[in-house]
């Protein structure tokens, strides 16, 4: 028993040292990159990590397959943060402190990127959120970088959408107050909405992990709107729409790309037929990239990839482009590149990094008819 | 109006569940002073048991009837029954002589046990319920909604606590039960066998949050391996405020729970929402220490 102990101590003290003394930036020594992911891969937002993962790791594939990035190979070092508060911080310090990582992809929701930027930024290793929507996340530093578009973009493009497609005039928002991307859609939403000469006649908001929402529903209902804006995740918004439909709500829902899920439909059913949602890309699409993509990711997966799979298969093609360009993996020169990226093909669209390192990009909007997504239209930034 | 009136329906509605769960926490503490913490976690294995027996029933009988949510709702009971048996047997009887913060500590540990199993076995990843009944609109008079889930839920909770009220009042195992309740030494000595009282208290209360379980995930199909935590301590406060010990008033801090709750979250903020029901909690232990229905209890010296 004691000669194990000893033997355990004395390696751990070993893998201690040799994780001191490797000099910063030179963490590529060997013959492959190593680049960490973190992703919701349980939880209750299981299905956006999930999907980001697949994405990310078809790429990662695809780069090995192709010779991988400075003639080296690319390994992707994958840790799930369960969809809760504080485990993206600490897998993100272990993935930087332990694995020494050269830059780090994640993660979907907008809270969980914001709980990692910080430790990013401070190590200064270049992070790539995939999907987080909220403007705050690369506001945390200069090595913070999104492949996605933002929320100010995507709450204008559900109020334009809102105002000139569905023409309503009188709209009521309701809100996970817990929820960073929820919060910043809604307002976003609302400042066009209103400018545009709509009203806001109701506001309400819940808690992510809430299931009664006949309360809000109620008194939404109350102030009769033509359409309600829901900015929330798969599983709320599936039971929202539910619990609408039995309260008599008849008037389309509409929200943001945390809709994207395959888990929406199953847990809404019928209550979201004709809902509609902005998300990044449509399988639909003709584009060449996008049906080579869900080619190759039906073969490797056997299914249809949603966005933020596309989403992730361009945050990791993307990274390594980016040090293919600087020809090194020192962190700050990705850095440098990263920032200069322009019109970068990916799947989701072209990517133009501007001043403020978030991608400008077009927004699609689907609907959901006969428990499928389908597309409705394309609106450019 | 109308508004405030359906509010008072959904209010009621929730809160009826939240008193299903009540009475399993307020019977259990009645009989052997003691709070079962894993209460709420017994509830979620209770939505879990209908979720994976349910598509099984469903190639014996049709789907959405009414008789395959009774079989569903039952042989959850059962199941949960016999595991609230097997969880007082291994978990709390070896500790019965300790001191009752041991119990407490452990019910604690069995309730993260059975949690975090959960997460394991079924995955963190909420599912969708299957949809065991078909839901009826009853009224749409005026505005005002109501649906047939939310009457069962209602009918229910006031069946099942009638029928817990009738074993208690007027059984010889519910004799046994008040008279253990009363005097644990005195009524081993009249011969009342303990363990057999004890395990059937477990079993009831157990098969009380599987119907809780199953009644909920029929009104709100996403469950998850944590869904009982908030539940669980909101039934918990519910069976305080009733009075812990006393069934009734645990079905009344229920609904008196659930009404607070959505009238605070309709007309105020769904952000203040436990706040003020647990204000509500504290408001009404300081004029009444002893809960709405409980019956003051007077420490022998």
């Amino acid at each position: 028993m004691r000669y194990w102990s000893l033997n355990i101590f004395l390696l751990a003290a070993g893998l201690a040292l040799t994780g001191c003394n490797k000099p910063a930036g030179d963490t590529a020594g060997g013959d492959t990159i190593k680049v960490g992911e973190f992703a919701s891969l349980t939880g209750s937002e299981a299905t956006f990590g999930q999907s980001s993962h697949k994405g990310t790791a078809l790429a990662i594939d695809d780069l090995n397959a192709a010779g991988g990035v400075l003639g080296k190979k690319i390994q992707l070092l994958t840790e799930d943060d369960q969809s809760q508060a504080g485990q993206p911080a600490t897998v993100v310090r272990k993935l930087i402190s332990s694995d020494n990582v050269v830059a780090i992809l994640g993660e979907v929701a907008s809270s969980k990127s914001l709980e990692a930027a910080p430790i990013c930024q401070q190590s200064h290793i270049p992070m790539i959120s995939p999907a987080s929507t909220n403007p705050k996340v690369t506001e945390t530093g200069d090595y913070i970088f999104r492949v996605c578009f933002i929320d100010p973009f995507q709450g204008t493009v559900m109020a334009n959408f809102a105002r000139k497609t569905l023409k309503l005039q009188n709209a009521a928002v309701l809100t996970d107050v817990k929820s960073d991307y929820s919060l910043g859609l809604a307002k976003f939403f609302k400042a066009g909405f209103t400018a545009d000469g709509g009203k806001i006649v109701a506001e309400q908001n819940y808690s992510a992990g809430d299931k009664d929402f006949n309360a809000q529903l109620t008194a939404i209902k109350a102030a009769n709107p033509d359409g309600i804006f829901l900015p929330g995740y798969y599983t709320e918004v599936g039971l929202i729409a539910l619990q609408a439909r039995q309260l008599g709500l008849t008037c389309p829902i509409f929200g943001g790309d945390g809709w994207e899920s395959s888990s929406l439909v199953p847990i809404g059913g019928k209550a979201l037929e004709g809902c509609y949602f902005s998300t990044h890309y449509s399988p639909e699409s003709t584009a060449p990239a996008v049906q080579n993509f869900v080619k190759a990711y039906k073969a490797k997966y056997n299914e249809t990839p949603d966005a933020m799979a596309a989403l992730g298969y361009d945050s990791a093609m993307l990274l390594a482009d980016a040090i293919k360009r600087a020809s090194t993996t020192d962190a700050a020169k990705v850095r440098d590149a990263l920032a200069a990226t322009k019109d970068f093909h990916g799947v989701t669209g072209d990517i133009t990094m501007d001043a403020n390192r978030n991608a400008s990009k077009p927004a699609v909007i689907l609907t959901i008819k006969d428990g499928a997504f389908k597309y409705v239209e394309t609106i450019a930034p | 109006m109308t508004e405030f009136l359906q509010q008072l329906i959904n209010g009621l509605a929730f809160g009826s569940i939240l008193a299903l769960i009540a009475l399993g926490y307020t019977m259990v503490y009645g009989i052997l002073r003691f709070i079962n913490f894993a209460h709420g976690d017994v509830f979620m294995l209770g939505s879990f048991v209908g979720f994976y027996i349910a598509p099984k029933i469903a190639r014996l009988m049709p789907m959405p009837s009414i008789g395959a949510a009774l079989v569903v709702l039952v042989i959850s009971m059962l199941v949960c029954a016999a595991l609230g048996v097997v969880i007082e047997r291994f978990a709390y009887r070896p500790l019965r002589r300790q001191p009752k913060l041991t119990m407490l500590i452990t019910a604690i540990g069995v309730s993260l046990f059975l949690e975090y199993t959960g997460q394991l076995v079924f995955g963190a990843a909420p599912k969708k319920f299957p949809q065991l009944i078909p839901v009826y609109p009853i009224t749409q008079i005026g505005g005002l909604s109501l649906n047939s889930n939310q009457v069962i839920v209602f009918g229910v909770t006031l069946l099942l606590l009638l029928a817990l009220r009738f074993v208690v009042l007027k059984t010889r195992i519910g004799m046994a039960m008040r008279a253990l309740s009363f005097n644990p030494e005195a009524a081993a000595l009249m011969g009342v066998n303990i363990d057999v009282v004890i395990s059937f208290t477990f079993a009831l209360g157990s098969a009380l949050a599987a119907a809780a379980g199953i009644l909920w995930a029929i009104n709100y199909p996403a469950i998850d391996p944590l869904m009982g935590i908030l539940p669980g301590l909101k039934a918990f406060v519910a069976a305080v405020l009733g009075g812990i010990g006393n069934l009734p008033g645990a079905a009344l801090g229920g609904v008196i729970i659930g009404v607070t709750e959505t009238l605070v979250s309709g007309y105020i903020s769904s952000t203040y929402r436990d706040a003020i029901a647990f204000a509500v909690l504290i408001l009404i232990l300081l004029v009444k220490p002893s809960g709405l229905l409980g019956k003051k209890e007077v420490e022998k010296v």
